[in-house]
Parts: structure tokens; sequence; C-alpha cells
């Protein structure tokens, strides 16, 4: 039974581990890449970071809770590292399938020029 | 069971591995390349817990936190870096 | 007003939880260094705590929580079928969120929700801080991908970090 549960999820968390990364390698622009690696990646090494609490508490030598460290700062640093990153693209004028709102350029130019 | 569970993930997280290298190489943007690298390490992440459930050793544990916290640094300065042209202002 | 016994009630058991998880154990010297490190660190690094942090309404926090990992469960699903059913099937689309949060700790949490939440990643703040730029990857209406966030995420938070 445990090791059903476990199996399931490691299969599970590399799953979505791999589609996070084909969602990395197959989309068409920077912005819709963007989301596989922080959604899917992140919830599937949660996943595995998971059965391996429940693989490492179940072998006798005291309960394991780490792995929750690992799984929390991942989840708290996947969206600033995906906002950083969209935010250095809109900067660059990264090309986009949907057209950025005027906003941003004004705003960014206008920047430029009071750092100059 | 494990161990055949254990052998398919292994394979679909090299499978992630090397998809994300290939984007990383490819590129065509810099932010692609950024955003490569950060995959990796979330992948190489995965692969170090599935090898310490297969080698039932927690010390694997250890450089899991150190490449997460590492790796998300770097991610931060290298963005820093494209938004900027400078990291420490 | 700060006060050197509890310099930062909120950051002070976070951190002392985080080192227990970093041990690894429960052992009563592992929380009393977990706590003393929660007491010394805040006191050190007050001056880099301009904002008092104020949880209103921890109960609506808790519920917020709770509908947010439903949300990043249902979130990656989404996402998932996407990726697999390819490039052709996506309508990526660029929307404009009107903030009604003012503080740092809301606008960042906000921020962290949508990134986390279906298909949507927030890319850009305004340096007015009046609207949040969110990127979707699969947006049929936009507008009621505007309503989504403002009703179910800021509602919530605005309740929680900013009613008076």
């Amino acid at each position: 039974m445990l090791e059903t549960t476990l199996s399931i999820l490691i299969v599970i968390g590399a799953l979505f581990t791999f589609i996070g990364s084909l969602g990395l390698a197959r989309m068409p622009d920077f912005y819709t890449r963007l989301h596989g690696p922080t959604k899917a990646t992140t919830l599937g090494v949660g996943s595995l970071l998971i059965a391996s609490m429940i693989h490492f508490s179940t072998q006798g030598e005291g309960v394991s809770f780490h792995e929750v460290l690992v799984t929390l700062f991942l989840f708290i640093t996947a969206p600033v590292s995906a906002h950083l990153l969209s935010k250095a693209a809109l900067h660059l004028r990264v090309r986009s399938i949907a057209p950025p709102p005027a906003q941003i350029e004004q705003a960014d130019s206008e920047a430029d020029r009071g750092r100059e | 069971m494990l161990s055949t569970a254990l052998a398919i993930a292994f394979g679909l997280v090299t499978a992630a591995l090397a998809l994300t290298l290939w984007r990383l190489l490819r590129g065509p943007d810099k932010p692609d390349r950024i955003l490569a690298l950060d995959t990796l390490y979330v992948n190489s992440i995965a692969l170090l817990v599935l090898l310490g459930i297969h080698l039932d050793s927690a010390l694997y544990f250890e450089a899991a936190i150190l490449i997460a916290m590492m790796g998300f640094v770097g991610t931060v300065a290298l963005c820093k870096y494209l938004l900027r042209g400078d990291i420490i202002e | 007003m700060k006060h050197w016994l509890l310099p930062h009630p909120i950051l002070t058991p976070i951190l002392a939880l985080i080192w227990v998880l970093l041990v690894n154990s429960l052992s009563p010297g592992a929380i009393l260094m977990g706590v003393v490190l929660g007491w010394a660190i805040p006191l050190f690094t007050l001056r880099f705590w301009p904002d008092e942090v104020r949880v209103r309404k921890p109960l609506t926090l808790i519920r917020f929580l709770v509908v947010l990992l439903y949300d990043i469960l249902i979130a990656n699903l989404a996402v998932a079928w996407l990726i697999l059913r390819g490039p052709r099937h996506v309508h990526p689309a660029f929307v404009v969120v009107p903030l009604e949060l003012t503080t740092d700790i809301g606008i960042s949490f906000l921020a962290n929700t949508i990134s986390l939440t279906p298909g949507t990643v927030s890319s850009w703040l305004s340096p007015d801080r009046r609207s949040l730029v969110v990127q979707g990857l699969d947006v049929k209406d936009p507008h009621a991908l505007v309503e989504t966030i403002k009703r179910r995420y800021e509602a919530p938070l605005l309740e929680v970090f900013e009613s008076c």
C-alpha cells in the first residue's frame, strides 16, 4: 500500500517535471514558454519531495520533514523568478505573439530617460 | 514496484533535462536561456531527490537545498543584469 | 511600536520553524536555537523592515491559502493539458489588472498568487503601482480574467492586509 502510494507520487512528479520541460521546448514564444517551468515543474518537484518525505519517514529513523523546506522554497521563488524574467523580457522587447500593452513601453522609455 | 517507478521517473527527468538543454543551446533570446537555466536547476533537484530515494541516503538533500537557493539567486542576478545592465548598483 | 523583546512577531516563528526544518529534528536544543535565531535575526536586521506587517483577519488568510492550494492543483492540470495539446491551441494575451491594493506585502502576495494560478504570470508592475500587467497562456475573454483575479484573489487580500 505504502509502496504503491510512493510509486504513484514518484511517477506523477516525474511526469509533471517532464511536461514542464516539454512546454519549455515546444511553445512558440518566450511568454508562453514561461508557463511550463513555473507551474508544472514546480508541482512535479513538489510531488517528488512529498514522496521522498514519506519514504524517509517510514525508514524507522524518525520523521523526516526538511523536504518541506525545499518545497516551500521552490513555491515561493518560482513566481518571483518568473516575474523578473518576464519583466526583463518586456524590457528587452523580446518577440511576442500577443502584443504587450502600450503603457509598458511608455513607462520603460521614461525610466531610461530618467537614468541618463 | 518502487524500482520500476524509479526507473520510469529517472527516464522522464532525464528527458526533461535533455529538452531543457536543447532550449538552453537554441535560445533564441537571452531571457529564454536564463529560463532554461532556471528550469535546469529545478530539474536537477528532481534528479537528486530521486537519487536520494534510490540510494536510500538523505545526504542528497543538503545538495538539493543548496541548489535551490543558489539557483534562485543566480536567476535573480541574471535578470537584474538584463534589466539594469549591472548587478550591484 | 517596535520592541527589542519581540522585534518582529511574524518573522520570529517563521525563522524558528525554518531552523527546525533545516536541522530536521524536534529536539529541545534545535527548537531553542530556532527561537534564539528567530529573536536575534529580526533584532539585528530591524532597519531593513520599514513597514510593519499587520495581518488583520488570519481566518480569511487561511481560507485564502486553502483556495490557493486548490487553484494551484487545477492550474497545473490545465497548463499540463495545454502543453500536451500543443502550441497551436494556445491564445496568449496580456491583460492589465487595475490594483486596489497599496501595500508592498499585499501587492507581492497578489503577484505571486497570479503567477501560481491558471495559466497566468504577473509580468510588470507600473511605476505608480496602480496596475499589474498579467500574461495569460490561454485567454478567451480578457475581461472575465480580470474579473476573476479581482474577485477571487484581490478581494480577500484587501480584507487581510488593508481593511481598517
